[in-house]
C-alpha cells in the first residue's frame, strides 16, 4: 500500500466505494423478492387440468367452464355456424392470427386452426374479452351476439364471430383458445 | 413570501422547548400567524375543507378497517354485518362512501380554482405539482377503496382497470399480460389481488397526509395566490392573519360543506354509489354496463373516445400527465382571468368540455355520445396544448389592480395596463 502524494486515489477511497457498492447491490437482491412476491403464486400455478364431458351439450347450446380461474367458453356450433366461420378471408380480419396458448408459432386464424380436426363444430375458447377483461355475452340462448353472431362484450361493445375472432370494437386480439385435447368424442381435457 | 417569525415564546417550558423542538414556533407561524391575502373570496376555502376531509376518511376508514376482511370468501359479508350488526355500522361506511365523493367534488373545484386564478404560475410551480400528485394519489386510493366492497361493480373496476396495462402487449410481446398478473397475483383478478388492494388502501392515504404537508409548505414559502393574481407587497395594509379571520372563514365554509355532506350521507347515502355493487363479485357474469364511479367518468370518457386500445390508455393518462405541464404550457403575462377578455372564454369552454365528459362517461359507447366523446376529448388536449400557450402570446390583458390594497381599499382609479406592471413581480 504504498499510496504517493501524486495518486490521489487512497486506501480509503478504495473502502468507500467497495463499501457503498456492496450495500447497494445488496439493497438491490432484497428489491427482487419484495417484486417477486406479488407474481402468481405456486398454488396458481399449478396447472390443474379439467375434464368437461360434452354430451349433454345439444348443437346450438354453450356452456362455460372454470380453468385456471378463468371462464371458459364451449360451444356446439350449428352447421351453419362454421359454414360462417370458414368462409371469412384472412384479410376480413382485425387480427389474422390464430391465439392458441401455449403456441409459440403463430399460425393464421382460420376456423381449421382454432378447432380440432374431426370436431369442427366444437369451438373452445377464453371467454375473457381481450379489450379489457369482461365476460363477452353470447353463451346463452337469447343473449346479443352481436353482428357476426358469436359474442358481444356489453363493456364497450367489442364482436366477436362464431370462431371467436375480433371482428368489430376496441379489442385487439381474437379470443384465446385453451391448451385441450379430445379424450373421446365427448369428452375433453383442458390444460 | 416566507415571512419572518414573530412567535415569542412566554412561559419557561416553551421557552425551553423553543430551543430544542420548535414546533410551537413552526405551528404559530403557520396556522395563527401567516398572513393570508385579505382579497381572497370563497374559492379559497376548498383548501380547509379538503384537509377536513382527508381527516374524515382517514378517522372513518381506521374504523372500518376493524371490521372489515380482506378476503374474497367474506369481504362482502363482512361489510353487510358492519352495515346492519356493528354499532353505528352504517353511519360511518356511509360517511366514508360519501366521503371520497365529497373530497373529489372539493378537489375538481379546487382545481378549477388554481386554473381560473392562474395559481400554477411562477413561483408556485411546485405547488401546483404537488396538487397533481395528490390529485394521482386520491384517484388510485378511491379506486382501490372501491375494489374493497367486492360487488359486481367493485370486481369489474378491478378486472378492467388493471387490464389497462395489458395494452403493453402490443408494445413488446407478453409485457402487459405479465403486469397484468403481477399485479393481481394469479391469472384473474383473486384473493391475493384483493389482499394487495386493502394494504395499499390503507397506506396511501398516509402518503397523501405527507403529500399534503408538502403542499402547504410550499405554499407558505410562495404565500397564497389571490383573485386579483397581484402578488402581496406589504402584509401590513394587505394581509391577515391566518387566525382568526381565515380559520373563522374557513370554519364557516367547512360547515355549510358539511350540511352537504351530512344530506348525502343521511337522505341519500347510495345516490353516487351504483346499484349494482350490492350484488356480491361474480367472476362469471360481467353487469351489463360497467361504469366507474362518477368522479372517474371524465377520464372513463376520455379512455372510450380512442378507437385503439393502447391509445386509449395513453389518451386516459396523457389527460393527467399534461396538468404537471400547465406551469409551462400557459405563456400569458397575467395570472388572473379576471383580466384575460380572450381566455375566459376558453376556460369556461374547458369547464363545459369536463362536465360534458363526465356526462358522456355514464353512456354506451356508441353512435352521438362516441362522436361527442371524440370532440369533448379533442378539446381537452387542445386547450392545454394550444388555447394556453397560443392565446397567453396572442391576448392583451384588460387592466388591472397595481396592488392587493388597491383592489380592497377602493383604489380603482390607480389601476394602469397590466402590460407595464406585469414584470415587476
Amino acid at each position: 500500500m504504498a499510496s504517493t502524494t501524486d495518486d490521489p486515489v487512497t486506501r480509503r477511497d478504495f473502502i468507500h466505494v467497495a463499501a457503498t457498492a456492496f450495500a447497494g447491490v445488496g439493497a438491490a437482491a432484497m428489491l427482487w423478492p419484495l417484486v417477486d412476491q406479488m407474481n402468481p403464486d405456486a398454488t396458481a400455478l399449478s396447472l390443474a387440468s379439467i375434464e368437461v364431458d360434452l354430451s349433454p351439450i345439444d348443437t346450438g347450446q354453450a356452456i362455460t367452464v372454470m380453468w385456471r380461474g378463468k371462464p371458459i367458453f364451449i360451444r356446439n356450433r350449428t352447421p351453419e355456424e362454421v359454414e360462417a366461420a370458414k368462409a371469412v378471408q384472412m384479410d376480413e380480419l382485425k387480427d389474422p392470427v390464430a391465439r392458441i396458448l401455449g403456441e409459440t408459432v403463430q399460425e393464421p386464424a382460420t376456423d381449421e386452426a382454432l378447432t380440432k380436426s374431426g370436431y369442427e363444430q366444437w369451438l373452445v375458447a377464453v371467454g375473457i374479452c381481450t379489450h379489457l377483461g369482461c365476460i363477452p355475452k353470447g353463451q346463452r340462448i337469447g343473449d346479443e351476439r352481436g353482428p357476426f353472431g358469436g359474442w358481444f362484450c356489453p363493456c364497450h361493445g367489442s364482436a366477436y364471430d362464431t370462431a371467436g375472432r375480433i371482428r368489430l370494437g376496441p379489442a385487439p386480439t381474437n379470443l384465446e383458445v385453451p391448451p385441450y385435447e379430445f379424450l373421446s368424442d365427448t369428452r375433453i381435457r383442458i390444460g | 413570501m416566507a415571512h419572518q417569525s414573530t412567535y415569542e415564546p412566554k412561559t419557561a417550558f416553551t421557552r425551553w422547548m423553543d430551543s430544542r423542538l420548535p414546533v410551537i414556533r413552526m405551528a404559530y407561524d403557520n396556522l395563527l400567524d401567516f398572513p393570508t391575502p385579505r382579497n381572497l373570496n370563497y374559492m379559497w376555502t376548498f383548501g380547509g375543507i379538503l384537509a377536513f376531509c382527508l381527516f374524515v376518511q382517514i378517522v372513518t376508514g381506521i374504523v372500518l378497517a376493524m371490521h372489515y376482511a380482506a378476503d374474497t370468501s367474506v369481504a362482502f359479508d363482512s361489510i353487510e354485518h358492519l352495515m346492519r350488526n356493528v354499532n353505528y355500522g352504517w353511519l360511518i361506511r356511509y360517511t366514508h362512501a360519501v366521503g371520497a365523493s365529497m373530497f373529489f367534488f372539493a378537489v375538481y373545484l379546487h382545481i378549477f380554482r388554481g386554473l381560473y386564478y392562474g395559481s400554477y404560475k411562477p413561483p408556485r410551480e411546485i405547488l401546483w405539482i404537488l396538487g397533481v400528485l395528490i390529485f394521482l394519489a386520491m384517484m388510485a386510493t378511491a379506486f382501490m377503496g372501491y375494489s374493497l366492497v367486492w360487488g359486481q361493480m367493485s370486481f369489474w373496476a378491478v378486472t378492467v382497470i388493471t387490464n389497462l396495462f395489458s395494452s403493453l402487449d402490443s408494445v413488446v410481446s407478453g409485457l402487459g399480460t405479465g403486469i397484468v398478473q403481477w399485479i393481481w397475483g394469479g391469472f384473474a383478478v383473486n384473493d391475493a389481488t384483493l389482499n394487495r388492494l386493502f394494504s395499499l388502501h390503507y397506506l396511501l392515504p398516509f402518503v397523501i397526509a405527507g403529500l399534503v404537508g408538502l403542499h402547504i409548505w410550499a405554499l407558505h414559502v410562495t404565500g397564497n395566490n389571490n383573485p386579483t393574481g397581484v402578488p402581496l407587497r406589504d402584509p401590513k395594509t394587505e394581509a391577515l392573519p391566518f387566525h382568526p379571520y381565515f380559520t373563522a372563514k374557513d370554519g364557516f365554509a367547512i360547515a355549510v360543506f358539511g350540511l352537504i355532506f351530512a344530506y348525502f350521507v343521511f337522505y341519500m347515502p347510495n345516490y353516487l354509489g351504483h346499484a349494482d355493487n350490492y350484488v356480491e363479485a361474480n367472476p362469471l357474469q360481467t353487469p351489463p354496463h360497467i361504469v366507474p364511479e362518477w368522479y372517474f367518468l371524465p377520464f372513463y370518457a376520455i379512455l372510450r373516445a380512442i378507437p385503439s386500445k393502447l391509445g386509449g390508455v395513453i389518451a386516459m393518462f396523457g389527460a393527467i400527465v399534461v396538468l404537471f405541464f400547465i406551469p409551462w404550457l400557459d405563456t400569458a403575462r397575467e395570472r388572473s382571468t379576471r383580466y384575460r377578455p380572450i381566455y375566459k372564454y376558453f376556460f369556461w369552454l374547458l369547464v363545459v368540455t369536463c362536465l360534458a365528459l363526465g356526462y358522456l362517461g355514464a353512456k354506451p359507447p356508441e353512435g352521438g355520445y362516441l362522436v361527442a366523446g371524440r370532440i369533448f376529448t379533442a378539446y381537452y388536449f387542445i386547450h392545454f396544448l394550444i388555447v394556453m400557450p397560443v392565446i397567453g402570446i396572442i391576448e392583451t390583458p384588460k387592466s388591472r389592480p397595481q396592488s392587493i390594497a388597491d383592489s380592497i381599499l377602493g383604489g380603482g382609479n390607480s389601476s394602469q395596463p397590466a402590460v407595464a406592471a406585469a414584470e415587476k413581480r
